[in-house]
This record gives C-alpha cells, sequence and structure tokens, in this order.
C-alpha cells in the first residue's frame, strides 16, 4: 500500500481540521478561501478553505453531488464554460488571484490541465491530440519540437511504447485506459503545473486503473495533483492529503493517513465506514 | 346513395355497435371489467369491426366488378344494328350509352337506339346498387348478430382487434410501397419506349437539345435532338451557384446557432429561419423572376456586362437561399450531436472557444455536415419552380452564369405542358429525363443518409 510509502512528504499535520484550512504538508500551490459556487438560486459549493500542496496529490472524496467536481472545476475556471455558473471567493495559483479580471484565462488552463471522467480524445490522431494544446500555446514552431513533445509527454504518461507505432492512428480507436493515458498526456504536453482529474478512473477496468494510480503516484514529482474521487481505495493508495465534502460544505482536510484511520468528523468517519455514500 | 353516403352510414351503424359491444361486455361480465379477459372498448371495436369490415369488404369487392357486368349486360341488350359496326366503332358507341346513362351531355344526335340501350344501362346501374346496399345491410346485420353472440366473459377480443389493426396497417404500408414501385416500373417502362426512339448515347452524350418531332417527314422541326448535356450542365450550373450561397451562410448561422447563441436567441433564430423551408417555392420563383433577375440585369448594364433577364445566377441565389435552412438545421443539429466532452477538453487546454469550434468541432461534425450538403444538393436538383420562373428555357451549354439556361426540370416540365400526343420522343423524354434526376437524387440521399448515420453511431 502507498500510504506505508508517503516518503518525503511525510506525515506533517497539525491539529486544526474541520472546515478550517488546514496547512498543506507542502508549500501550498493552490489556496482556496471561502469559494462559493452557485448554479443559478443553488448553492452548491459553501465556504470552502482548502490548500492543494505543491508536487503533492490532494484527494477529494465525498458522497455523489457533494461538490467536489464544482470545487475541481474552481480552480481552473472550467465553470465559466457552464451556463448560470457563479463562483465568489478568493482562489489563488502561486499567491495569484485566478478570477482576477486581468487574469488570462487561456494562460490559465495551460498552466493548471484538467483530465475528464470519461476519456476524451479528439477524433483526430494519437499525435495530433498530443500537439493540440502545445499549438494553441505556440509552444511548438518545428516539425522537430513536436515530435519532441510527443515523444515526452506520451513517455511521461506511460503510453510511448504502446503508441509509437500508431502515432497517426486515431486517438478513439485506442482501449479506454489508453484514451485515459493519451487524455493525461494531452494534459502533461503544455506543461502545466497543476493537474486536476475528475474520477479519472471511473471509466475504466481495474488493470487500466491500477496503471494511472501508478502513473499519478511518478507524476507527483513534476506536477501538483487533485483528484476526484469515488473510491476510497484509490484516495488512500494515491494521496497524501485528502479533503472530506459533504453536501457542498468541506467537512473535514487532512493527510490521507489521518483522515481514513482517525477521522475527527461523525460525517467523514460514516463515509469512510461505508454508513452512507 | 352515392359511396360517400354508405360509408357516412357505415360508420354510425358502427359507431353505434361500439356502444353496443362495450355496453354488452360490461353487462357480461358483472358491471366490471375485471373478470373479462379484454377491456370493454375492445369488445366494442369487435363488434364495430364486425359491422363495418365484412360491408366495406362487399363494397370494394362489388365496384370494382360491377363495370364488368354492367357492360357484359349491355353488350348482349344491344339491337342488332350494333353488331356489324368494327370494334373502335362500337366503343365509341358504348361510350356514348354510358355519359348518356349517367347523364352527361353527347355531341352527336341521339338515335331511338341508342336512348333505349342508354335507358337499358341506367336500369341495370340501379338495379345493381339497390342489390348492392341490401347485401351490405344483410351483412352488417349478421356482423353485428355474430358479434353480440360471440361476446362473452373469454372472448379474446383484445387479440383479435389488434390482429385486424395489423393487417389494416400492413395494408395501407403496402399501399405506400407499391405505388412507389408503381411509378417507377412506369418511369422504367417509358424510358425504355423513349430509348427505341433515341439511341441512349446520343441522349445522354449529345449537346443539342431541341426537343420536337416533326407530325410530317417535310416539316421544318423534323430534326429534334434529344442531347441532354445543355440540361445537366445547367442544372449543374444552378446548383453550383445555390451551393456557394447556401453553404457559407448555412455553415456559419449553424455555427452561431450551436457554439455561441445564447438559449433565448436559439429559441427565437433557429425557428425563423426554419420559416425559409415552409415558403412555397413558387413565392421564390417569383421573387427570382421579378425582384433579384431583375437586379442583376440592371447591376450588369451599369458595369457594362450583358445579363440575361433570366440568368442562372439569379436562379441558382435564390435557390440557395432557399435551400439554407436545409444547410444550417442539419449542421447545426451534427455539431450538437458533438459530445460536451469534447468542448470541455478543449477548453481545459486553454483554447479559445473559436479555436474549439475550427479545431475540434468542425472536424468531428465534417461527415455529418457533408451528408447535410449532400442532401442540400439533391433538393437542388430536383427543385423545380424557381427554375422554371427564373432560369429560363434557352438550352444553352455554357458556363457563364449571366447567360440563361435550362435544367431538366425545366424540361420536364415543358415537354409535358400542353396538348401532347403521349407516345412522340418528345413526350417520352420527360420520362428518360425524370428518371435520371431520380437515380441521381436518389443517390444522393442515400449516400448522405448513410454518412450521417454512420456519424450518429459514432458519438452514441
Ligand atoms: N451544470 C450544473 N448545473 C446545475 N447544477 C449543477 C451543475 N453541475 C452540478 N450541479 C449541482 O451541484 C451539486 C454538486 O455537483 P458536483 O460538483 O457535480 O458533485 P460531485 O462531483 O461531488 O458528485 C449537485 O447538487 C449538482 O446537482
Ligand atoms: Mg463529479
Amino acid at each position: 500500500m502507498s500510504l506505508a510509502e508517503t516518503e518525503g512528504a511525510a506525515p506533517a499535520q497539525s491539529g486544526q481540521q474541520g472546515g478550517e484550512a488546514a496547512p498543506a504538508v507542502n508549500e501550498p500551490k493552490m489556496t482556496a478561501r471561502d469559494a462559493n459556487v452557485y448554479y443559478g438560486d443553488a448553492h452548491a459549493l459553501k465556504q470552502v478553505d482548502l490548500d492543494i500542496g505543491t508536487n503533492e496529490v490532494t484527494s477529494l472524496i465525498g458522497p455523489s453531488g457533494c461538490g467536489k467536481s464544482t470545487f475541481l472545476r474552481c480552480l481552473n475556471r472550467m465553470n465559466d464554460v457552464i451556463d448560470g455558473c457563479r463562483v465568489v471567493g478568493d482562489i489563488r495559483l502561486d499567491e495569484e488571484d485566478i478570477y482576477h479580471p486581468s487574469l488570462d484565462v487561456v494562460q490559465l488552463r495551460a498552466r493548471v490541465g484538467m483530465v475528464f471522467q470519461k476519456p476524451n480524445p479528439f477524433p483526430k490522431s494519437i499525435y495530433e491530440n498530443i500537439v493540440y494544446g502545445p499549438r494553441i500555446h505556440g509552444m511548438v514552431n518545428s516539425k522537430g519540437d513536436m515530435d519532441e513533445i510527443v515523444e515526452s509527454s506520451l513517455r511521461r504518461a506511460g503510453l510511448w511504447e504502446e503508441a509509437k507505432d500508431r502515432l497517426e492512428e486515431p486517438g478513439t480507436g485506442l482501449s479506454g485506459g489508453q484514451q485515459q493515458r493519451l487524455c493525461i498526456a494531452r494534459a502533461i504536453a503544455v506543461n502545466p503545473e497543476v493537474i486536476l482529474m475528475d474520477e479519472p478512473c471511473s471509466a475504466l477496468d481495474p488493470i487500466a486503473t491500477s496503471r494511472i494510480e501508478e502513473l499519478i503516484d511518478e507524476l507527483r514529482q513534476n506536477f501538483t495533483i487533485v483528484i476526484v474521487t469515488h473510491s476510497m481505495q484509490q484516495a488512500a493508495r494515491v494521496s497524501q492529503r485528502t479533503a472530506f465534502f459533504h453536501l457542498g460544505i468541506l467537512v473535514e482536510v487532512g493527510s490521507t493517513e489521518d483522515i481514513f484511520t482517525n477521522p475527527k468528523d461523525k460525517r467523514t468517519q460514516d463515509y469512510i465506514t461505508g454508513r452512507f455514500g | 346513395m352515392n359511396v360517400l353516403t354508405i360509408l357516412l352510414v357505415l360508420l354510425v351503424l358502427s359507431t353505434a355497435a361500439y356502444f353496443v359491444g362495450q355496453r354488452q361486455a360490461l353487462t357480461v361480465g358483472g358491471g366490471s371489467a375485471k373478470q373479462l379477459h379484454s377491456l370493454p372498448s375492445y369488445h366494442g371495436f369487435y363488434a364495430a369491426l364486425w359491422v363495418a369490415l365484412p360491408a366495406i369488404i362487399l363494397l370494394v369487392l362489388w365496384l370494382v366488378i360491377e363495370p364488368h357486368i354492367a357492360e357484359s349486360v349491355l353488350l348482349a341488350n344491344l339491337p342488332q344494328a350494333f353488331s356489324q359496326l368494327s370494334q373502335a366503332e362500337l366503343d365509341l358507341r358504348i361510350g356514348e350509352i354510358k355519359r348518356l346513362a349517367t347523364g352527361n351531355i353527347v355531341g352527336a344526335t341521339i338515335s331511338p337506339e341508342l336512348q333505349a340501350a342508354a335507358d337499358g344501362y341506367a336500369s341495370t346501374l340501379t338495379v345493381s346498387r339497390i342489390a348492392m346496399i341490401v347485401a351490405m345491410a344483410v351483412l352488417v346485420g349478421i356482423g353485428f348478430l355474430f358479434a353480440r353472440k360471440r361476446i362473452s366473459v373469454s372472448l379474446r377480443a383484445r387479440n383479435q382487434v389488434e390482429r385486424v389493426t395489423t393487417v389494416i396497417m400492413f395494408l395501407a404500408s403496402l399501399i405506400a410501397i407499391l405505388t412507389t414501385v408503381g411509378i417507377i416500373l412506369s418511369l422504367l417502362f417509358e424510358t425504355g419506349r423513349f430509348f427505341t426512339m433515341v439511341p441512349f448515347w446520343d441522349f445522354l452524350f449529345g449537346i443539342h437539345w431541341s426537343p420536337q418531332t416533326a407530325l410530317r417527314a417535310d416539316q421544318v422541326g423534323a430534326s429534334g435532338a434529344f442531347g441532354a448535356i445543355p440540361l445537366f450542365a445547367g442544372t449543374m450550373l444552378i446548383t453550383v451557384i445555390a451551393m456557394f450561397v447556401a453553404v457559407p451562410v448555412g455553415l456559419f448561422s449553424a455555427i452561431y446557432m450551436s457554439e455561441y447563441a445564447s438559449p433565448r436567441v436559439r429559441a427565437i433564430a433557429k425557428p425563423l429561419l426554419e420559416v425559409l423551408a415552409g415558403i412555397p417555392t413558387v413565392v421564390y420563383g417569383f421573387f427570382a423572376a421579378l425582384a433579384v433577375a431583375p437586379f442583376f440585369r440592371g447591376l450588369g448594364e451599369s458595369v457594362g456586362l450583358g445579363v440575361s433577364s433570366e440568368s442562372a445566377l439569379a436562379a441558382g441565389m435564390v435557390m440557395g437561399i432557399m435551400i439554407i435552412p436545409f444547410v444550417s438545421s442539419l449542421s447545426d443539429d451534427v455539431m450538437n450531436a458533438v459530445p460536451q466532452t469534447l468542448r470541455d477538453g478543449s477548453y481545459a487546454l486553454g483554447a479559445t472557444q473559436s479555436e474549439t469550434v475550427r479545431q475540434v468541432i468542425l472536424p468531428a461534425a465534417l461527415p455529418g455536415i457533408v451528408g447535410a450538403v449532400l442532401l442540400a444538393v439533391s433538393r437542388a436538383i430536383g427543385e423545380t419552380m424557381i427554375v422554371v420562373m427564373a432560369a429560363g428555357l434557352a438550352a444553352n451549354l455554357t458556363a457563364n452564369p449571366l447567360e440563361s439556361v435550362t435544367t431538366v426540370t425545366v424540361q420536364i416540365v415543358t415537354l409535358l405542358t400542353g396538348d401532347q400526343e403521349f407516345d412522340s420522343a418528345k413526350t417520352l423524354a420527360a420520362f428518360a429525363l425524370g428518371l435520371v434526376l431520380f437515380v441521381v437524387t436518389l443517390c444522393l440521399n442515400v449516400y448522405a443518409l448513410h454518412i450521417v448515420r454512420k456519424y450518429r453511431e459514432k458519438y452514441d
């Protein structure tokens, strides 16, 4: 179990918990203070304070509809795309307010990438899927640049060996697990600082799931990762910190080990022992 | 009593039978439907069908057979004087007798024998009609009594009614299919006759179209030419012009509707655009002929270009406008079918909306859009009214959109209007043109629908 292997980022946990912003294990990469989200009149996320530590994996758990995805989408402003969705609060990336009018969403999303629940490769070749982002951001000028980015992204996503001979084939022809790794490679290709993953394994079989989990553990070296998951085992395996949401409220956040072995809140306890969810 | 009245009476009777059957079923079931195998309403339909169906079948058979019997009775009773007539003259006389009997005007003076025969014929018809009504009434009565007798707790009325309904629906679809087959067969048959007069290759690849057949060999128009290439070319020219209008406008409006418009704007603009599809083509036609064509001619004159007053340009432009809703509404559907997850994926990589549209949505929707355009092309090729009114009749073989051209559909119309011998090459040419039109649009439609369907499957 990777719980025991949380090497460098050892549990340096302070006592404060339950709605309060517990300090991240590492230096916070992103911070949310008093974040609220409304869908029309529905108040979907209520006063969330949460820090995302640099180069660690933070998992968001909680029953369906508790606002995990909603919070995740606040971090790269994907909520902007949804009609009638309003975000209030202070959310920062490296101390910079990402909802500030002068901030360019395009730049933000280059720095905060996202992987979705259902693998969604574009109906283009594997190669084109990878270079899509870099091209948009003007990061590549020559065929050489592109070849390099394709190879390095696929290698980092653990897909190079399987895909190197079929780069020109459509990405949609890969298996579900491969497609999801392609989507991770696509996100990595623009060299983001943070990667958000919304239940990235929920559409995959157990073997594909464990490959992605291994991958997440490797990616932690270079990226800050936030993952929404339905599976508590997965949260326990891949993350260093876990945040438990319930009914739009951040109930408890702490080191993964603490949350699973020693939850402070009754609701967390009920959830991780499977009494509701 | 004419047939319509008979049918109305039948309808009333079977409605009555419905209520009687329903009531009876309830009574049999002891006031509730629980014990019955089928709901009371099915018993009602059961009775209604027994009242109406046998009578209707009899009616149809009678109407088919009656004329033959009446005619043979007429022939048998004809006066001696008629027996020396030739077959053609006999037919003529019989026609006169029939018209006389039904009270229509006959040109010739009426001889007493003729009048007598007509009277005989009329009385045969009357007797037949009365016999038919009596027979139907008997059938209605028997059917009604039979149904009443059958209605019981265990009668499987639902199953029987449903079986009859299935048969009726099957007959309805059979009629539709047989009609289509019949039309195609007659098209093929007449086309075959045409090709016995005009060689196939001359028709398909000839470049002179002047469809006339001479009554006498030394007539001026004796040299008819049936080369259809100018027509195909004219059709193509107009279709291409129409597509130049419809594809960009339709596509851009579809992109706007599906990607940019707010739901409110979309809810208003989309139906408005579809109103274009509801305008009768004849209205587009006179719009083209009276407004657009003169406008282009005036414009041409002012820059020193000779524009024909019936130009391919005017017809094509207006046809393009007519086709916009086809392109836009279908493309809009196709783009909406592109899953939201693809858009999200693109936005999450930092793409702007226009980048997402250009690089993700359009490529993903391309097969469907191609299908939409092909359907629009087939619509343009088959369109008649606009070109009849605005494109002219001159079968010029030209690529110049400022000249007047003619199309396949226009020529079919002109070939068949006016008094024509039905078996001249001129008339039969219309069938050959129709067949070409049919084959081309059929292929286009099948191919386009195939593309669209395959595309839909991809995203299910
Ligand atoms: N696009 C949306 N429009 C309206 N309400 C939404 C939308 N997305 C989510 N919600 C609502 O917000 C709440 C939180 O949803 P979500 O963040 O998707 O939950 P989770 O990911 O934890 O299952 C739910 O009550 C959901 O119904
Ligand atoms: Mg979710």
